[in-house]
């Protein structure tokens, strides 16, 4: 390791991989760290993406393909279940990846690209001068702390980010703005392969979903996400999962267990400093809706490469020159993070019997053709009093 | 005072991101927290596996 960079990436997740690879193919000296020994270890994730967002970064490979889907189906409390197919169905299927073989891939590409990766190195702190990042203070392999300097500080170091708050960027969540998750990848059960279900209720999830996302070979992960506000003692995603586990797949054998807090704040106010700027979790680019966070974090990463490299070349890491980032990714993925928003707030509002209602409103309708999208439109049609709220957004 | 069960901590980190005054830090398997924490209880709140407790 050296003493200075262009640019430090701090976290090897899909943002910080491929804005590593990004800058290091254009040219810069990247230094990406990772404060684990283990790149993809352990997974905070559902592991579900939108084949055609990923395949712009990265060619298919099937030893991180799990499971391809075709489509989903979302269950509402009473059972009634609605189909959406594949290409057209949100962005959460397509495939079902194994996130700790995807995330190294990323990695790997990174290095070959030139970017050099350092594991079990963690930021304790920025250098900051004269209202600039000039780099991080960082232990590595648990050795006293350093300084590593560089032009630019990327901070893709995930929900529990210190980076952004270093910079004097508020990214504190209020709990309502967190889906705390719990998952098990269950074994050894008979579940469709082809599809994704979600299950919405009172009584699975309340203020939030339940998942089952078919790995491959007989096993699921099967995981749970409520919002953060109503977590309570004895009603924790963990116990919700266990009781549905243990009632809906009995014969079912837990082989892991994944926890995690996704990021449902929609868009921040700012992701750029001087010297700064944050991507993927960190930026809190999550699909407050879906929980979907690889794809936006990826496209988020390509651009943060992009501007960074320019940056550089131009001598300016300025706040406002950097604020091509922040203006290019809410361009490319910014207004559906603000509808997706606006659907959840309306959403954890509604009664299990409301959400009855909408499911029959839309039973039996051919959705074959439709995506998510699609199919809130179609409920916003055909609910406009209890959906009045989000019509402007779709209509 | 925050008291962690680090047997039962799943190191997700979701704890990390309501603290308002930033006192934890997730290390790498374990979390630490700071002695400017001021025991709001967000974090054991937001806990998927319930590892935090406010003791009194």
């Amino acid at each position: 390791m050296r003493d200075k960079y262009d640019i430090i990436v701090v976290g090897a997740g899909p943002a910080g991989s491929i804005t590593a690879k990004t800058a290091a193919m254009r040219g810069c000296n990247v230094l990406m760290i990772e404060k684990r020994q283990e790149i993809g270890d352990p997974v905070r994730c559902a592991e579900g993406v939108a084949k055609l967002r990923i395949k712009k970064y990265i060619e298919p490979d099937e030893r991180w393909i799990a499971a391809e889907v075709m489509g989903s189906r979302i269950f509402a409390p009473d059972g009634t279940g609605v189909e959406l197919s594949e290409d057209v169905s949100g962005s959460e299927v397509g495939y079902v990846l194994e996130r700790k073989l995807f995330d190294r891939a990323l990695a790997d590409a990174a290095a070959l690209a030139g970017a050099e990766v350092q594991v079990k190195t963690r930021a304790t702190g920025l250098i900051m001068e004269d209202g600039y990042v000039k780099g991080i203070t960082a232990m590595h392999l648990g050795c006293e702390e350093v300084e590593i300097r560089s032009d630019i500080v990327i901070g893709a170091d995930g929900i529990e980010s210190k980076i952004g708050r270093w910079a004097g960027i508020d990214t504190t969540l209020k709990p309502s703005c967190v889906n705390t998750c719990a998952q098990f990848l269950v074994a050894d059960i008979d579940i469709a392969q082809d599809r994704c279900e979600f299950h919405l209720g009172s009584a699975v999830a309340p203020s939030g979903y339940l998942w089952v996302f078919p790995k491959g070979n007989r096993c699921a992960n099967v995981g749970i996400g409520v919002g953060g506000n109503t977590c309570n003692p004895g009603k924790r995603p963990i116990d919700l999962l266990q009781d549905f586990v243990r009632t809906r797949y009995p014969d079912g054998k837990i082989i892991e267990l994944v926890v995690g807090g996704e990021p449902a704040s929609g868009p921040i106010e700012r992701t750029v400093a001087n010297g700064l700027m944050l991507v993927g979790d960190a930026a809190r680019q999550v699909d407050p809706l879906t929980g979907g966070g690889i794809a936006n974090a990826m496209d988020a990463g390509s651009i943060a490469g992009d501007v960074a490299a320019d940056a550089i070349s131009e001598g300016d890491v300025s706040e406002a020159r950097l604020q091509e980032y922040d203006a290019g990714w809410r361009d490319e993925f910014g207004k559906r993070l603000d509808r997706s928003l606006a659907v959840k707030d309306r959403f954890v509002t509604l009664t299990d019997d409301d959400l009855n209602k909408l499911a029959h409103s839309v039973e039996g309708l051919d959705f074959a053709t439709m995506d998510l999208f699609g199919l809130l439109v179609t409920l916003i049609k055909k609910n406009p009093k209890s959906l009045w709220s989000l019509r402007k957004m779709f209509v | 005072m925050i008291s962690v069960n680090r047997y039962k901590c799943g190191y997700c980190g979701a704890c990390v991101s309501v603290c308002p005054v930033g006192a934890i830090e997730l290390i790498e398997t374990w979390i630490e927290i700071a002695d400017t924490c001021n025991e709001c209880g967000a974090c054991a709140r937001i806990c998927p596996i319930g590892a935090i407790e406010v003791l009194a």
